[in-house]
């Protein structure tokens, strides 16, 4: 597989000279129609997250003639619910929730909707990260909400510039960049302890942590060998290593296997991304065509994909197989990607007027939702995995 | 005996999580959802005390106190504690660059060589370059596009004789515009340097 994979990228940066012979083959794999579905009994809360969370997972709210599935049940004091498949007349699912809040019990009932119906793992009940920055710019704080950006909880009281906030993969814990001592210096912070501390303090840039799959690692930016390169240090900043000696490069992220970290570099004046062995190696730039000035890739849990940010004018989502087989595809305006847990949703931040707002977006269809709003501008998500 | 405390609550959380996923066919089925809506979400009053809010594991990594950072091989952070900042010396010294460019331009050598000249003529001074960037790039790409502005300054200072363990450098990306329209007019305001100087405090 890792060699099938080497053997790929090589023969891509070969050809890259000849690469827009590739195939544009992506119309299908990302312009999948949404499943119909109709919804009758939920009226104010239960209502709104079952439109928010089934819409941005492959679903389409159409009237009861239209749909395929109809979803009925009542949001009144507790959530009960039930899913029938209207062709074949039948109830596929039905369930009464209590505990938590309405709202858990609404995102319980959508992820049982999305496994019943999608056959995945439904993200109702995933978190996030983000930094906000209540002014748009300048000083902001690191939060984390749930993936609908609601139940938002600041994390940091810094009042300084804040950044690019990375979950501990299965754990309660950040890494994130904070210039809260007049440097930006990379913190870790426990969420459950509610303790942090400096993990990279060198001088110049310490910024956009990465944390390997494994959670034993962290990929960086730091300047203190006289540019902007990729390093690599162990969870508790011990054991550092410098991986690229490019001249800017920033972004890194990790393929799943933890053999790889793909980044964002320039190379002969022009922005590439690029990947690298993970213990250092050969830099190998990967095929963009179409998708002019790639940064902040994203490479998604099941390592199929690479999601990025390309700035053609606008700053534009793509996603591209990480094997490099066909060209990206441009899904929808926006920066900053970050994967879901199961491979299929991205959250990003996308311009409304001059300000920031996180949104949800279903790679698969290209349907999105605006997150709710903590302050401000908020940008720079992260998925807890 | 904290983390004990946490870890408990957060292992049953998951397994009432799992147990509750383990049948989806069942007809009228009571799920209970674990853990209880979060308090206040605006009100950190301390760094970081967050309640643990959704099903996931404690961190794992304790919570220590602080582990001294590395020291850094360029210009050793701790070199440039407790100085005092004097933004107004060289603020008519501030350098622009070209759109996605960390290249100094030739018209900015008279700035240099004005900062290169206070730096020499008081040699307990040390200098801070905060490099900055327009808002038409991504966030990390301008924060490493800030650090090779403020990079750069530092090079040329070098060139110019003064001795880089006496630079630091500090890119803020596109996060402190000098200028907040969206118009060339203020984005090459933005991609800049700007330098501040540092004195010692007095007695030290």
């Amino acid at each position: 597989m890792k060699k099938t994979l080497l053997l790929t990228i090589t023969l891509l940066a070969l050809n890259f000279s000849r690469a827009q012979e590739i195939n544009i083959e992506h119309v299908d794999t990302f312009g999948q129609k949404p499943i119909p579905i109709a919804m009758s009994g939920f009226t104010g809360e239960g209502a709104e997250v079952l439109k928010f969370d089934l819409t941005v997972q492959g679903f389409s709210f159409v009237t009861p003639d239209a749909a395929q599935y109809l979803i009925s049940g009542s949001d009144a004091g507790s959530i009960t619910g039930t899913l029938t498949d209207k062709f074949a007349k039948r109830a596929l699912l039905s369930r009464s929730y209590n505990g938590a809040s309405l709202r858990r019990q609404t995102h319980a009932f959508a992820d049982d909707i999305v496994q019943t119906v999608q056959n995945f793992k439904g993200i109702g009940q995933t978190k996030i990260a983000f930094k906000a920055q209540p002014s748009g710019n300048g000083a902001g704080e690191i939060y984390v909400a749930d993936f609908d950006g609601h139940a938002a909880q600041r994390v940091t009281t810094d009042g300084a510039i804040v950044a690019k906030p990375a979950w501990v993969p299965g754990k309660l814990a950040i890494y994130y960049t904070s210039y809260a001592r007049g440097n930006p210096d990379i913190f870790y912070h426990s969420l459950s302890s509610g303790q942090r501390r400096v993990v990279a303090g060198y001088s110049g840039l310490n910024t956009s942590a990465a944390v390997s799959p494994d959670g034993g690692k962290i990929a960086m930016v730091l300047s203190k060998s006289g540019s902007p390169n990729i390093w690599v240090c162990n969870a508790d900043g011990s054991g550092l290593k410098q991986i690229t000696h490019g001249d800017e490069d920033s972004s890194p992220t990790w393929s799943p296997n933890g053999d790889w970290i793909c980044f964002a570099t320039k190379h002969n004046e022009r922005r590439r991304l690029a990947k690298v062995p993970a213990g250092g190696g050969t830099v190998q730039y990967l095929n963009t065509v179409g998708a002019a000035n790639p940064t902040e890739p994203d490479w998604s849990p099941d390592g199929k994909w690479i999601a990025f940010t390309s700035q053609m004018g606008d700053f534009n989502i793509c996603v591209m197989p990480a094997d490099g087989s066909s060209a990206p595809a441009v899904l929808v305006s926006g920066q900053n990607p970050a994967w879901s847990p199961n491979s299929r949703t991205l959250v990003f931040n996308r311009s409304l007027g001059y300000r920031q707002v996180l949104s949800v977006l279903d790679v698969f269809t290209k349907q999105y939702k605006d997150c709710a709003r903590a302050t401000g501008s908020s940008s720079q998500p992260a998925w807890a995995k | 005996m904290k983390m004990n405390q946490i870890v408990f609550p957060l292992a049953l959380a998951l397994a009432a999580t799992l147990a509750t996923t383990g049948c989806k066919h069942t007809p009228v089925k009571i799920t209970q959802i674990p853990g209880a809506q979060p308090r206040n979400p605006n009100d950190g009053n301390n760094p970081g005390t967050l309640p643990p809010g959704g099903a996931l594991p404690s961190d794992g990594m304790g919570g220590s106190g602080n582990v001294p950072p590395g020291g850094g091989n360029t210009a050793d952070p701790t070199l440039f504690e407790n100085m005092i900042k004097d933004p107004a010396a060289l603020a008519a010294n501030t350098i622009h660059f070209a759109f996605d460019s960390a290249a100094i331009k030739k018209s900015e050598q008279s700035n240099l060589e004005t900062v290169a000249a206070a730096l020499k003529s008081s040699a307990s001074d040390k200098l801070l370059i905060e490099g900055n960037c327009d808002e038409r790039g991504t966030d990390e790409y301008n924060r490493a596009l800030g650090e090779r502005r403020a990079l750069a300054a530092r090079e040329a200072l070098a060139k110019l004789g003064v001795g880089a363990d006496r630079v630091r450098t500090l890119s803020n990306g596109k996060d402190k515009p000098t200028d907040t329209s969206h118009e060339e007019s203020a984005w090459a305001k933005n991609r800049r340097d700007e330098f501040i100087l540092l004195h010692p405090k007095a007695g030290v």
